[in-house]
């Protein structure tokens, strides 16, 4: 079966048919083709697809795509404003939060939802907002200043 | 007039110039590459270990409307490996299966939900063989071979003495053993395998995407495979998401989605899901090492047997290299004579192992500093004044002929001893209530590219072009395989600094075999040396093109011209031509200007001749690295906590200081990994963990600070001095670990993973032996 949806996703509204089984990951990547949000495991492992639901994190590949129905979703792809990278951004790339990417959209809208809510989160908030993504290349220590400096440049005014 | 200076950026913290495609979400990983009309291609499995193919019957699956390809063994009978002497696996099993999970048949499909449909009505008729799931099993009297090829399953057998053994040990104040244990590991890249190929049949060509590290060999073995020549062939790597070595050889996944692609005559999408993954892996093989060392009172190493088995999996793959570093780099770290080396790499009914990170130098590295730490604890030595007494005396060549020019070890001990208040702080730690507090040292080691490629075509070992056209900007043009760890941004880096621009002139184009001149790939560590040096030696020679542009328009000579980046006069006093200036006089004879830059390492580099196989473990320049670990051990529980780390790496001059930190840093983690969670367990054969969940990695909770001192011994062959940044401080992580924690328990674990299960065990069973003791018995 399939059934309409309607959500604000990065800002603009859109209305889809979709199957009732579908995934909002796959809703993401193959109908609307926002790929930057990304499959990394067989479900709920990894937090590569972490996107923002009313901006809470949330697992993409855990949530089905009918369920978000008039919800406000916002992926790595509504960050940039005017297409420079936001505060969330510019920390993972000035202090290498990212090394081949792969999971850098999921730690990064983690760690916008993150600084949406707390502006100037401690160590252990970090810690405790990306625990459950996974990255292979960083050893996390990096990732860690990513976010810290992206809080200083929310300080300062920039978006998350 | 702003006085014009050479721009510089070598040893400055350079964010990665892919960075901002990485962040924005932007940058294609291979399953990103969405292309309307592709089929989706879907691999059937093998659920025995080592059974013999009597029948594969498509027929039900191939009569399922929008199914447009179904290949089994039938459709290819050639082999692939990434060594030209052991290339015996099929990209689909014909015969025999000889792993849980090895490809049988694939599909290609209108949809992901079609073929899996497909897959489902495929009949897999069999005779199960017996099946060995440990190196034991398969080495023992009885048992089948696996492989026609390969008698007793032995895939390589490895030995060397060097010196007179049993002299050093009769010789020797105190002679120790231990056997080791280390459980085989996955690389768990977070880019899950992914091929899209594309064929077109009025041409006969096909071109084929795949997240690889070495795209050069996999256009080798699709050429194999689909009996295709070369020149039929385009391999385009996109972004990667990941290697840590399951990359550096071709997989079964990319050869199937070509195979598929060409049956079809269209374009399959083929992406292979976690647990698949896991099973394609090639991580690193479990690994039993018994490891004996004679030592003087004054801590001198005067003698040392290994004797390493592998269980390496149901194919060659690497083997036969991981098992040879395991013994050749017992060398070139301290100053050893009289080495005596027993490897042997089995082959086993369980997923092919590979060249993980570290290739074959952890595991020993594990054992022997474990060893010698234990023995200094013995000794009452200082475990980090032991190191110090077999330092090598560099230049040298090891008795196994490896050349060591730069040797920065020295100083990364110095460094981690003062960073982490060893002196003060070994032995005195606080610990509170039911928490054992502890320090570990060790030291590691590895190789800047093998000197010696797997592919020997006489090439040079790297080479890169340089294009500048009107517009003024270089395009840097490298087959150099980026997958995160900057290779990109380091040659951009190197470019820039030779001819004193700012990296924002320079533009790179990587992977796509169209374009960019071959690279035998990422893999070894080999990128910032060898294609580093192939780009400084381009940079120089564009360089010379401008120079004799600037001579001939400021009516100079060549060598009266100096270069400020974006400035060539003409002695002090002139005003001299702007870069553009001097680019345009540049085209004016030749148009667009195309350079090329190489490199080849030296034949002193390439390893002696002692034993066979020998020529494995040479390089242009070793990197070194020291650990100190602080750890914490709940005695409740069992669970250790690694509170902080210190770590110095000799990475010859570090180009890139941030990249470099966030590779050790990766390093030590993934080491960490290894030492405390992650183990590939099999249930007869079936991988019990391949899921994220089960295989621990370890998360931002577990994860401790890491501090990085780099140490620059400034190498004379490398790039600006530079050696490898990527590899060579994950080995100490391990035994600095299990170092530590005998530091704080006295307990000494020599398995690893070490769990908290085992740690629990250990603790349990010292307590049950103390009071047995108490109670008179004994």
């Amino acid at each position: 079966m399939a059934r309409i949806l309607s959500l604000t996703l990065n800002g603009r509204t859109r209305t889809d048919a979709v199957p009732d089984n579908l995934l909002l990951l796959d809703y993401l990547r193959e109908v609307a083709g926002l790929t930057g949000t990304k499959t990394g495991c067989d479900g709920g492992e990894c937090g590569a697809c972490t996107v923002l639901v009313d901006d809470c994190s949330r697992l993409a590949c855990l949530t089905l795509a009918a369920t978000v129905d008039g919800r406000r979703i916002d992926t790595v792809e509504a960050l940039a404003v005017d297409g420079r990278l936001s505060a969330v951004q510019r920390g993972f790339h000035e202090k290498l939060g990212s090394q081949c990417g792969y999971c850098t959209p999921g730690f990064i809208m983690a760690s916008a939802g993150l600084l949406r809510r707390n502006p100037r989160p401690s160590d252990d908030e970090i810690r405790d907002a990306l625990g459950s993504n996974i990255c292979r290349c960083t050893g996390y220590v990096k990732i860690i200043e990513a976010v810290k400096h992206a809080a200083a440049l929310c300080a300062e005014g920039m978006a998350p | 007039m702003n006085q014009i200076m050479p721009a510089h950026n070598i040893g400055d913290y350079v964010p990665m110039i892919d960075g901002p495609e990485k962040v924005s979400g932007r940058a294609k990983f291979t399953a990103d590459l969405v292309v309307p009309g592709a089929l989706a291609g879907h691999i059937f499995r093998s659920p025995y270990s080592h059974a013999e193919i009597l029948e594969i019957d498509v027929t039900e699956a191939a009569k399922l409307p929008g199914v447009k390809a179904i290949v089994t063994g039938a459709d290819c009978d050639k082999t692939f490996g990434v060594l030209p002497i052991a290339r015996t696996e099929h990209p689909l099993a014909r015969d025999k299966v000889r792993y849980c999970g090895e490809p049988v048949a694939a599909v290609a499909a209108v949809d992901d939900a079609t073929a899996k449909e497909a897959l489902r009505r495929i009949k897999l008729k069999v005779r199960q063989l017996p099946a060995y799931h440990t190196a034991g099993a398969a080495l023992a009297p009885d048992a089948i071979n696996i492989h026609e090829c390969r008698a007793h399953n032995i895939e390589r057998d490895v030995f060397f003495e060097l010196g007179d053994v049993a002299a050093a040990f009769a010789g020797a104040d105190l002679v120790r053993e231990g056997t080791y244990n280390c459980a085989e590991v996955c690389q768990n890249q977070m880019e899950m395998h992914a091929a899209l190929a594309d064929y077109d049949a009025v041409r006969d060509r096909i071109t084929v995407h795949a997240s690889t590290q070495v795209p050069y060999y996999v256009h080798l073995m699709l050429s194999q495979i689909l009996g295709m020549d070369m020149s039929r062939i385009r391999v385009v790597k996109p972004h990667v998401g990941g290697g840590f070595g399951c990359r550096t050889e071709t997989l079964n996944v990319e050869l199937i989605a070509a195979l598929l692609a060409r049956k079809a005559g269209g374009c399959v999408r083929l992406v292979v899901n976690r647990e698949e993954t896991f099973i394609t892996h090639r991580g690193r093989p479990e690994t039993d090492i018994r490891l004996k060392i004679g030592l003087r009172k004054d801590g001198r190493v005067a003698g040392v047997e290994c004797e390493c088995t592998q269980r390496g999996g149901a194919h060659s793959g690497y083997g036969v290299v991981t098992i040879l570093y395991a013994g050749s780099m017992l060398y070139a770290i301290y100053d050893l004579h009289n080495v005596k080396y027993i490897g042997k790499r089995v082959l086993t009914n369980t997923p092919p192992c590979g060249a993980f990170r570290g290739h074959g130098t952890v595991d020993v590295r594990f054992a022997f500093e474990s060893l010698l730490d234990q023995m200094a604890s013995e000794m009452g030595l200082d475990p980090i004044a032991v190191r110090r007494t077999n330092l090598l005396k560099v230049p040298t060549f090891t008795d196994n002929d490896l050349m060591v020019n730069s040797y920065g070890l020295p100083e990364c001990i110095d460094w981690v001893e003062k960073a982490s208040g060893w002196k003060e702080r070994k032995g005195r730690l606080l610990s509170p209530n039911g928490i054992k507090k502890g320090l570990g040292f060790a030291c590691s080691h590895y190789i800047s590219g093998a000197s010696k490629p797997v592919n020997w075509t006489g090439e040079p070992h790297a080479t890169i072009k340089l294009k500048l056209d009107f517009d003024g900007s270089i395009v840097l043009l490298t087959g150099a395989a980026e997958i995160g760890q900057g290779s990109s941004t380091v040659l951009v880096q190197s470019v820039a600094e030779v001819l004193g621009l700012e990296l924002s002139r320079i533009r790179i184009v990587t992977g796509d075999s169209d374009v960019v001149p071959k690279d035998n790939g990422s893999y070894s560590s080999r990128v910032t040396f060898m294609v580093g040096n192939a780009a400084i030696d381009a940079a120089n020679n564009l360089k010379a093109v401008l120079i004799a542009a600037a001579a001939r328009k400021l009516d100079a000579k060549p060598d009266e011209i100096e270069c400020l980046g974006e400035l060539y006069r003409a002695g002090a006093q002139d005003k001299g031509l702007t870069f553009n200036e001097v680019v345009t006089e540049a085209l004016r004879d030749t148009g667009t200007i195309t350079v090329t830059g190489n490199y080849s390492t030296i034949p002193e580099s390439h390893g002696g001749k002692k034993y066979r196989g020998s020529a494995i473990g040479g390089t242009m320049g070793y990197s070194y690295a020291a650990q100190v670990v602080e750890v914490s051990v709940d005695e409740d529980t069992g669970v250790v906590t690694v509170d902080k780390v210190w770590v110095a790496h000799d990475c010859g001059r570090a180009l890139n200081r941030l990249t470099v930190e966030g590779q050790v840093q990766g390093s030590v983690w993934m080491g960490m990994g290894q030492a405390m969670s992650e183990e590939a367990a099999y249930h007869e054969g079936l991988m019990l963990t391949a899921n994220m969940l089960d295989y621990r990695v370890p998360t931002i909770q577990d994860s401790p600070p890491i501090e990085v001192g780099i140490i620059e011994s400034i190498d004379p062959h490398g790039p600006f001095g530079a050696k490898e940044a990527g590899e060579g401080s994950l080995a100490a992580f391990l035994p600095a670990l299990t170092n530590a924690i005998a530091d704080a328990t006295g307990l000494r674990f020599n398995d690893l993973p070490v769990t908290p299960d085992r740690v629990f065990a250990a603790l349990e069973k010292r307590v049950r032996e103390a009071g047995r003791k108490q109670n008179g018995g004994g």
